[in-house]
């Protein structure tokens, strides 16, 4: 259905590259090695999910490449700029401009509207309230929240107030979006509409979407599956090979 | 193309802190809304420093009040006095403002900012997750610091202003019922707004101190916090 990304992309910079990365945690006495180095390009415009078991690394892996975390040794790249290097304004720049974030429990700030979350990333960027507004109602159209921009996150189900998060995510335009079990406190009808959203406005906008998930519904539209385990890359698999080999996947569950 | 933007704005880090901005006005809006969603928790809070307030105000107003009969020259007011507690030495013309009185005041007003740092701690312990999405939507450590400080900033404000109303009220009342009209005709103007605007400032900073550790937790927090599911 999608092309190998690194030949649809004319200019096919990797738009995250994970260079030899490890991660220690240190507790109390104990070091526990979380990654022990992983190597990972990422192409603009690819729709990678990030599976593994829990403690297998994969969240470490995510937030890695999310700018949320440091390496202990190694470098995440992110549009060729080594996120080691930046210092706390750019960090913010970063998130707010490059990245954006899901969440699997949504983090809809609370006090505020379904508009006023999509819109306070554009104010973080210094945009004017009036385009801001603009902008954000679109976007929540675009996620089939139209009529409901004024409402509070109380009032909106689980599956709206990841649409609005998703909308959020969007609101920067950004090269990447972070999601980290998106589906994972859906129900099977929300989570399978929320996988095709992401879809179509990552097809449409061409944004690089990363996953970290365990929601087998995510690897049908993967263009890649990166397979962790024991904090190291177990495997990578293309769409091509995963539809071959889906129902063997569907029972490693 | 947004890769050059990129590099450019690497190539110039000055720009970038002026890149990523909350306008004070918005910055006012959050706060605002923040106390308002949570308007139980914000009233207890606020409640504290309006009993201490009351407190200081009520003893301050009380003082300018026994000042104001003292300095009628009216003998009988200088005996009631005595006879209500009132430490006057012979022929000074202001009342005796007691080193215990004093450290009950000093002690109130400590009880009352441990009690607005513990309240602003589980607020942020509470908020956890929000703070950390903010962050995650591009949200500098300074936005974070402002917020919490214009919220206790609003609460003080309304809190001590209230509070010294209340105390001022009290005194003149308890006054009105020992001395009569007098109390209130005797009253000292100056002296008493005085007391009043001091009662309101020291509850405006205790409010703005008990807050401080509290928002600069809050401000250090990292994104990552934002991911955390624990439910």
């Amino acid at each position: 259905m999608s092309p190998p990304p690194d030949a649809a992309v004319p200019d096919a910079a990797h738009v995250v590259r994970v260079s030899g990365v490890t991660k220690v945690f240190r507790l109390g006495k104990m070091e526990v090695q979380a990654l022990q180095g992983i190597d990972l390009r990422i192409a603009r415009g690819e729709y990678l999910s990030i599976m593994g078991p829990s403690g297998s690394g994969k969240s470490t892996l995510f937030n890695m490449i999310g700018g949320l975390d440091k390496p202990t040794t190694g470098k995440v790249f992110i549009d060729e700029v080594d996120i080691a290097q930046l210092d706390a304004y750019e960090l913010a720049w970063l998130r707010c401009r490059k990245i954006g974030y899901i969440f699997q429990t949504f983090n809809i700030i609370p006090v505020m509207t379904a508009l006023e979350n999509v819109t306070l990333p554009m104010i973080f960027a210094g945009m004017n309230a009036d385009a801001a507004v603009q902008k954000g109602l679109r976007l929540l159209e675009q996620v089939g929240l139209g009529d409901r921009h004024s409402h509070k996150p109380s009032e909106l189900s689980g599956g709206q107030q990841q649409r609005v998060a998703i909308a959020r995510a969007l609101a920067n335009d950004p090269a990447i979006i972070l999601a980290d079990e998106p589906t994972g406190n859906l129900d099977l009808t929300t989570g399978e509409e929320i996988i095709q959203l992401l879809k179509r406005l990552s097809a449409e906008r061409r944004v690089t979407v990363i996953s970290a998930t365990h929601d087998f519904k995510m690897l049908n539209v993967s263009d890649r599956v990166v397979w962790i385990r024991d904090g190291r890359i177990d495997r990578i698999e293309d769409r091509e090979q995963l539809s071959i080999t889906i129902g063997r996947i569907g029972t490693r569950s | 193309m947004a890769t050059q933007a990129w590099s450019a704005l690497s190539g110039n880090r000055r720009r970038i802190g002026r890149q990523v901005v909350l306008p004070f006005g918005k910055s006012v809006e959050i706060a605002y809304r923040s106390l308002r969603v949570r308007f139980l928790r914000s009233l207890i809070t606020t409640l504290s420093l309006v009993l201490a307030v009351s407190f200081f105000s009520y003893n301050a107003v009380g003082n300018d009040i026994a000042d104001g009969l003292l300095a009628s020259g009216r003998p009988e007011f200088r005996q009631r006095l005595i006879r209500a507690g009132y430490e006057i030495q012979a022929d000074a013309p202001r009342i005796e403002r007691g080193a215990k009185q004093r450290w009950v005041l000093i002690l109130s007003l400590l009880v009352c900012t441990v009690g607005i740092l513990n309240a602003q701690l589980m607020a942020v312990t509470e908020r956890f997750r929000e703070i950390g999405t903010m962050k995650c939507l591009g949200a500098l450590d300074r936005f974070v610091l402002r917020l919490f400080l214009l919220e206790a900033a609003m609460m003080g404000l309304v809190g001590s202003v209230s509070g010294a109303a209340i105390g001022a009220l009290l005194a003149l009342a308890a006054g009105f019922l020992r001395f009569g009209v007098a109390a209130v005709t005797f009253l000292p103007l100056a002296a008493a707004a005085l007391s009043l605007i001091s009662a309101a400032g020291i509850g405006l900073a205790l409010s703005l101190l008990g807050v401080l550790y509290p928002a600069w937790v809050a401000a250090r927090m990292q994104p990552v916090e934002a991911m955390r599911v624990e439910t």
